[in-house]
């Protein structure tokens, strides 16, 4: 058991290594730099020599090799560098742009999955095929609109025509609704299409029969017999399909204008703003691997055929 | 209650029918049986025989496409045929149970045995909680587990196939039914467990004067722990008595075909000796092999084995789950090293053989899988599966390949019509034909049968026994025949060798093993055979010739 824990905490730092050198080699192969976006711009008024003393300054053109060193030393204690353009610590950017990532995400995530398991319990309840068959193509439909589109006809019927949530100067927590509801809608369906498939394969499980044959209610047998069992396969997926959400928060904060990680990234890029990107990718590839850690950390607790293989003898 | 000679279970005109897309058909039809008070009835029939849906209908548990359309169904005098789902709920469990098939997929993985016995006393008692604990370790206790306290704290992955369906009978006594279904309860289990289990069922009934509608295709087991019989085919009634009667003189056809093709029950014919000097097809020397577990320890799964097969005859390796013939069936096909031993075929060496090597050998050792559903790609035509062999070998050219693909469907008694059929299209029996096809098609020196017929019906596996038996004659080859099931050893084999945990116990002619096995295991094996309680069936098998198609 130990052994386990041990392997699934040593992949995941090495996952977060491999994302970081990935991501230094990828962002270092980009042609050109902030240094020369930024001074190079005509308002400065600064000269070739004067720009090249300033790259100087900066270093950008050292060894690549102790660029990497210094900077995963750096990474290494929490000192994620200066953001070029905005000219303030990376970690002062992040302190105030990752909070609300991290609420909408989570909530995101939350809802995306009380959705799901909703969508799956109620087709699994449904008393008549044709309910049954509306409730489970809800995912396909789900799936297949766009995120942007979604969000802007969530402000349109909610804030604009029925007026229940309000866009302009909205409370702290009236503002996540709407973005929450449109980040969860693509997340959830595969989470649902995914629970209905296992609800219904469980179903037809030999112990099912056996729990049905002792007098079990059809309650029972869902919640005491199915669930647990149609859960344990869905647990991966919401751990892959978090990446998913990192990658839906840039749109819905832009459409939404929240001031996150998403709307971040998106300046950094047009800036080349490698500190910031670095940091960006190493974050999410920790929240990915964090997460993926803790649904493998989980598995043995919902599933006791994991946790130990001392077999009984005949 | 009562003494009275009032049937525990009185079906009457039974239909059952199932839906399909839009189509209904009718499986069962005017099926009329009782079940007396403290009595065992057997249903006995092959696949499709309707047995298991009128099991179903009893206990209210049929499939939601399938329905009772006409008839009822007396349980205690009241008929549950119409009654709504709640009320059913009320005697499922409490007045009739179920011992299910398959005891490794039973029970809730996630779930404790403990917890799982339990829920019985939760759905329908009012014990509480210490009470229930207190009840479930006496029940656990009263079907022959052992250390019931640890055991109510384990997961069902923990337990052996055995351990399992104890602890599926426990659940079905819990609250002294009137009557038990046992759903061919022993029939995913060794036989040796198998008899325990059998053993534990009577006992069981005998104590709580239980009834028992024992649902089974094993007209042994029928025959050694029933009272009556009720012979089923096509959802019909063909036969049904007083066991003895039954199987002493059958009334219907259908019945005398059924006995005759049972071979824990039909008189064994034995095989002609074989003459000495034959050349030897398949030399195995102390073959051991080794498995690293993850702690680093090696488990050894064959200790030690040495057996040969002569040209042209038959070896049964023969031993429960566990005994290590899985194993050494694929260290002969060259699927692994042996860890230590020799393999030889012919004069070939099989573990100094490498990559090309291997692979031009592959065609001189054929595998048939017990379970022809699975081993069949179910995208390819019968023509595609039988002619694929070919097309990993020396390039034939097309017309060639075609001629021999025609040539062995033909010699495995199909006919020319299934080429172009995919597998779903055909019946098991025709399945396990093509799978015979398929491994003779490159005319191979041995076969390797492993468990070919265990998942046939009895007539189906009956021709496919003859027709191993005639391809053998005419063509000459030579088989590994591996089964857990020693009537069928007895009827095909020449000489056998007994596995147990990875070690040979036995090894010797089939006559020598079967008249004096020279160890206790092998004596219990082959005691566990069922339908010994019964002299031999008067009809003899039929002598071998091309079956009809099945």
């Amino acid at each position: 058991m130990t052994r386990y824990v041990i392997g699934r905490i040593g992949q995941a730092l090495l996952v977060l290594w491999a994302a970081f050198t990935l991501s230094f080699i990828m962002l270092q192969a980009m042609p050109g730099d902030a240094v020369l976006i930024k001074f190079l711009n005509p308002e400065f008024g600064l000269s070739a020599d004067q720009v090249a003393e300033i790259r100087a300054a900066y270093a950008v053109d050292s060894n690549l090799v102790v660029q990497y060193g210094h900077t995963l030393i750096n990474f290494l204690q929490g000192d994620f560098g200066y953001s070029l353009q905005a000219g303030v610590p990376v970690s002062a950017q992040l302190a105030t742009n990752l909070p609300p990532t991290l609420k909408l995400a989570g909530l995101g995530f939350l809802a995306a999955t009380l959705l799901a398991v909703f969508i799956a319990f109620l087709s699994s309840m449904a008393p008549f095929a044709w309910l049954r068959n509306a409730i489970q193509s809800l995912p396909s439909l789900f799936i297949s609109v766009p995120v942007f589109w979604l969000a802007i006809m969530l402000i349109q019927i909610f804030s604009f025509r029925f007026r229940l949530v309000s866009v302009i100067n909205p409370g702290p927590w009236e503002s996540l609704i709407l973005p929450v509801a449109t980040l969860a809608v693509p997340i959830a369906a595969p989470l649902a299409q995914i629970l209905i498939r296992n609800i219904d394969e469980i179903r037809t499980r030999p112990f099912v029969a056996v729990a049905r044959a002792k007098g079990a209610s059809e309650t029972r047998l869902l919640w005491r017999h199915v669930a647990r069992n149609a859960i344990l396969p869905t647990l991966t997926i919401a751990g892959v399909l978090f990446g998913e959400l990192i990658a839906g928060a840039v749109v819905t904060e832009t459409v939404f204008g929240l001031n996150g990680i998403g709307g971040l990234t998106e300046k950094a890029v047009g800036n080349q703003d490698l500190s910031v990107l670095q940091a960006v990718v190493v974050i999410s590839a920790a929240a990915f691997v964090t997460i993926n850690l803790a649904v493998d950390l989980a598995y043995p607790l919902l599933d006791p055929r994991l946790r130990n293989r001392s077999g009984a003898a005949a | 209650m009562s003494i009275s000679a009032n049937p525990v279970l009185d079906v009457r005109n039974l239909d059952i029918s199932y839906s399909q897309g839009d189509e209904r058909s009718t499986v069962v039809h005017g099926v009329s049986f009782t079940v007396a008070p403290g009595e065992v009835v057997a249903l006995v029939g092959e696949s499709g025989s309707g047995k298991t849906s009128t099991a179903q209908a009893v206990i209210g548990l049929l499939a939601n496409n399938g329905r009772v359309e006409n008839g009822s169904i007396l349980l205690n005098g009241e008929d549950i045929s119409h009654w709504s789902a709640r009320r059913l709920r009320s005697i499922r469990g409490a007045v009739v149970s179920l011992v299910p098939q398959d005891p490794g997929s039973s029970l809730n993985p996630v779930l404790t045995i403990g917890a799982q016995v339990r829920e019985i006393l939760e759905i329908h008692g009012r014990l509480d909680r210490r009470e229930a604990d207190r009840r479930v370790i006496e029940l656990l206790a009263n079907v022959g587990l052992s250390e019931p306290e640890l055991r109510i704290r384990q997961y069902p992955h923990e337990l052996s196939g055995g351990m399992k369906q104890r602890v599926l009978i426990a659940i079905a006594i819990a609250l002294r039914p009137a009557l038990i279904i046992a759903d061919e309860p022993t029939s995913a289990l060794d036989v040796t467990v198998q008899r325990r289990i059998l053993d534990l069922i009577d006992d069981l009934r005998r104590e709580h004067g239980t009834s028992v509608l024992l649902v089974t295709h094993d007209l042994g087991v029928a025959a050694d722990r029933s009272e009556r019989i009720i012979v089923l085919q096509g959802g019909r009634i063909q036969e049904q008595g007083k066991t003895a009667d039954v199987l002493a003189s059958p009334q219907s056809a259908y019945t005398r075909k059924l006995l005759s093709d049972a071979p824990s029950l039909a008189a064994a014919k034995p095989r002609p000796p074989v003459e000495p000097g034959r050349p030897a097809a398949l030399t195995i020397t102390n073959l051991v092999q080794n498995f690293a577990l993850p702690t680093g320890k090696n488990f050894r799964a064959v200790d030690g084995i040495s057996f040969n097969v002569a040209r042209g005859t038959t070896h049964a390796v023969v031993g429960e789950s566990g005994s290590g013939k899985t194993t050494t069936i694929r260290s002969i096909a060259g699927f692994q090293k042996p860890t230590s031993g020799e393999i030889r075929i012919g004069d070939l060496d099989v573990a100094s053989l490498r990559a090309e090597g291997l692979r031009q050998f592959r065609r001189k050792v054929q595998l048939v899988y017990q379970n022809p559903w699975a081993s069949l790609d179910p995208r390819q035509t019968v023509q595609a599966i039988v002619e694929e062999p070919l097309l990993n070998f020396d390039p034939l050219p097309r017309t060639e390949r075609e001629t021999r693909v025609r040539a062995i469907i033909e010699r495995v008694g199909l006919p020319l019509t299934v080429l172009s059929r995919l597998p779903h299209a055909l019946s098991g029996g025709q399945r396990q034909r093509v799978a015979i096809a398929r491994a003779l098609v490159l005319e191979p020196e041995v076969v390797v049968l492993d468990e070919a017929v265990s998942a046939l019906d009895v007539t189906v596996q009956a021709q496919i026994l003859d027709l191993l038996a005639e391809l053998q004659r005419d063509l000459g080859l030579t088989y590994v025949f591996v089964s857990h099931d020693l009537a069928v050893v007895r009827q095909i084999a020449d000489t056998v060798s007994v596995l147990h945990n990875g070690r040979q116990v036995d090894y010797g002619t089939v006559e020598d093993v079967f008249s004096s096995a020279s160890t206790a295991y092998t004596r219990e094996l082959i005691e566990a055979i069922p339908g010994q309680k019964f002299p031999r069936a008067e009809t003899s098998r039929r002598p071998i010739k091309t079956g009809p198609l099945s």
